[in-house]
């Protein structure tokens, strides 16, 4: 108990009926919030990118502008038929949505959501559970959701599922490397792995804080990585390769129909938006934002709505960009995909925790900080350099290769 | 950076108009010389032009159409000629709406809507008798429910012929040749198929082989 809520006042004197009747209430409106999330997040995602394309997209079902769209494809695939293939295992062929699913609404449940607010004469956060292991809880689940992608595939017994689920694993394995190190660089600042002891590290004081408390402008590099890797965490494009229609017919759902097909595509967007909401907390500052200045500072408004208001204002915002991404940018060839996440990204994000690490020294020492940070910057940047220069060229490659 | 361009190039998408129509709310319009289903025309005073010559029977490179003609009974003639058709019928599984039959008709009896989107559940559906094929008392194609129609701008004929009449001949543009139809009278032919230096070359070319 204390391990998963440690930070929470609503356990500090003990537990009642009351409380786990909290927490329940809780559980239930954060996995009903994820699940209308994915439904919005889906007719949203269809309706910019048709934007993009000059279209109009879903208009037909739930009025004009067919809001109700993925509803009514989620019923569709409830209702129809779910075959297992004569060659698949049967057991492991039906678990695998389950494992696929359930890590990614864990993962959400760390989110801070809103403020410290009181509820039924309780003072309780804004958010499932704050585990001290905060954010590594985040990485683990998305450790194990990858069980499902690979369990889904090898229990097909078909081809193109189990070539889907080995890249799957070749890159979640090959990005986690980055995204990890990418959120070091957030943990070193705030000294927490929290995510509400994150959030209120980046507390909104005066507007500068947009700028010098949140961690988005002194870990830019991190940031920028982070968002990328977690673009190909989630097996989203441009990193789609497990569901390459081209190469792979559908990837791992190849064989999967009905209400666990649906369950993948629930799972995978449930995914990116928690990585999405994940770098809000990391990066912007969660619910931090301008409080109402007219409103007294502990009203409704100011205390449960302005912190909701914001944590959605900054989603949105990279959720948008996430879909931007989907509609700009083919998908990378397969040496591609593991170019940038090898050579590049672990590299950079590695540097950058190095480069956080000797600043963040630098201040408690007292050292001068406009000699260590571009000092340590130009060493990182001589390393790359280096590191760039002992990798053999493509064109030696394919010498060797011939 | 072309990867930044890109993204540039899809956010400019978002602020320019919408190119698609909403299909079946709404339809965008037809070409001028679509071809679609046929109607059998009748004259301003409700007599049918057809005269049951067989004439687009045998030119149907589909073999769609069969006709029957028969002599028109003299104290109520069903069209003006001696002979009227007796039996029209056109199977519209075989059909491949090539408006070989309208050009070949002598009386623009037969002629061409411009709807296309009709469908069946059984194949007795697909052939069309003079029941479905002949105009109403207004000179409109009669609706069938399995067909969908939408304003009026289907019921206009395919305008190659009209524009061209006789015989498919260019130089006839934009002239009306054709007689007068019931509830339309002298239709206009729809403009816009060449430019102007175009319709020029056409008709000094038609002079010559008319000559």
């Amino acid at each position: 108990m204390r391990l998963l809520a440690a930070g929470d006042p609503l356990f500090a004197d003990g537990l009642d009926f009351g409380i786990v009747l909290i927490v329940i209430v809780k559980t239930v409106v954060t996995f009903a919030l994820l699940l209308v999330l994915v439904l919005f997040y889906i007719w949203f995602m269809r309706k910019v990118i048709a934007d993009m394309q000059n279209r109009i997209g879903p208009a037909r079902a739930g009025g004009r502008f067919g809001i109700l769209q993925t509803l009514a494809d989620g019923i569709k695939l409830f209702f129809k038929e779910q075959s297992v293939p004569d060659s698949a295992d049967p057991f492991v062929f039906r678990l695998a949505p389950y494992l696929s699913i359930i890590p990614a609404f864990l993962a959400f449940s760390i989110i801070p959501i809103g403020g410290e607010v009181s509820m039924f004469g309780h003072e309780t956060y804004l958010q499932l559970a704050d585990p001290e292991i905060g954010v590594l809880f985040l990485l683990a689940m998305s450790g194990i959701g990858l069980y499902g992608v690979m369990l889904a595939g090898w229990a097909s017994g078909s081809k193109y599922p189990l070539l889907g689920s080995v890249r799957a694993s070749a890159q979640m394995l090959s990005y986690e490397a980055a995204f990890g190190l990418a959120v070091v660089a957030v943990l070193l600042h705030a000294g927490t792995l929290s995510t509400r002891g994150i959030v209120n590290a980046q507390a909104w004081t005066s507007w500068d804080s947009f700028a010098t408390s949140w961690y988005w402008t002194v870990a830019v590099v991190s940031f920028a990585i982070f968002l990328v890797a977690a673009i190909a965490e989630t097996n989203h494009p441009p990193f789609d390769l497990v569901e390459a229609e081209q190469e792979l017919v559908g990837g791992f759902v190849t064989e999967y129909t009905g209400m666990r097909f649906a369950i993948f595509f629930l799972a995978e967007f449930m995914n990116l938006i928690t990585m999405s909401a994940i770098a809000v907390t990391l990066f912007l500052g969660g619910p931090s934002g301008p409080a109402l200045g007219f409103l007294p500072a502990d009203g409704t408004v100011n205390v449960w709505l302005m912190p909701v208001f914001w944590f959605f204002a900054k989603l949105l915002f990279l959720l948008f960009c996430t879909v931007w991404v989907r509609a700009s940018l083919p998908r990378l060839r397969y040496d591609q995909l593991m170019d940038l996440g090898w050579k590049w990204l672990i590299e950079l994000a590695f540097l950058a925790v190095m480069v956080t690490a000797v600043v963040l020294v630098g201040r408690d020492e007292g050292w001068n900080r406009w000699v260590v940070v571009p000092a340590s910057i130009a060493g990182a940047v001589a390393v790359l350099g280096a590191l760039r220069l002992c990798m053999p060229k493509r064109s030696e490659l394919v010498e060797e290769e011939a | 950076m072309g990867l930044f361009q890109g993204f540039g190039v899809t956010l400019k998408q978002m602020f320019k108009p919408r190119l698609t129509t909403p299909y079946p709310d709404a339809k965008r319009p037809k070409p001028p010389r679509f071809h679609g289903r046929h109607v059998l025309n009748r004259y301003d005073d409700g007599m049918e032009k057809c005269i049951g010559c067989e004439l687009c029977a045998g030119v149907c490179p589909a073999r769609c159409i069969y006709v029957r003609g028969a002599d028109n009974p003299p104290d109520a003639p069903v069209s003006p000629g001696e002979r009227y058709g007796f039996v029209y019928e056109i199977n519209y599984l075989r059909c491949i709406h090539c408006d070989m039959c309208v050009e070949a008709c002598p009386t623009e009896a037969i002629t061409e809507t411009k709807l296309f989107e009709f469908s069946f559940t059984n194949r007795e559906d697909a052939i069309y008798t003079k029941t479905e094929l002949l105009v109403d008392d207004d000179g409109r194609a009669r609706r069938q429910p399995w067909e969908f129609w939408m304003g009026d701008e289907d019921d206009h004929t395919s305008a190659w012929m009209r524009a061209t009449a006789p015989s498919g001949a260019v130089g006839y543009e934009d002239r009306v040749v054709w007689s007068e139809e019931l509830g339309f009278g002298y239709r206009d032919p729809e403009r816009g198929q060449h430019t102007a230096a175009d319709a020029e070359d056409h008709t000094t070319n038609d002079a010559e082989d008319a000559s």
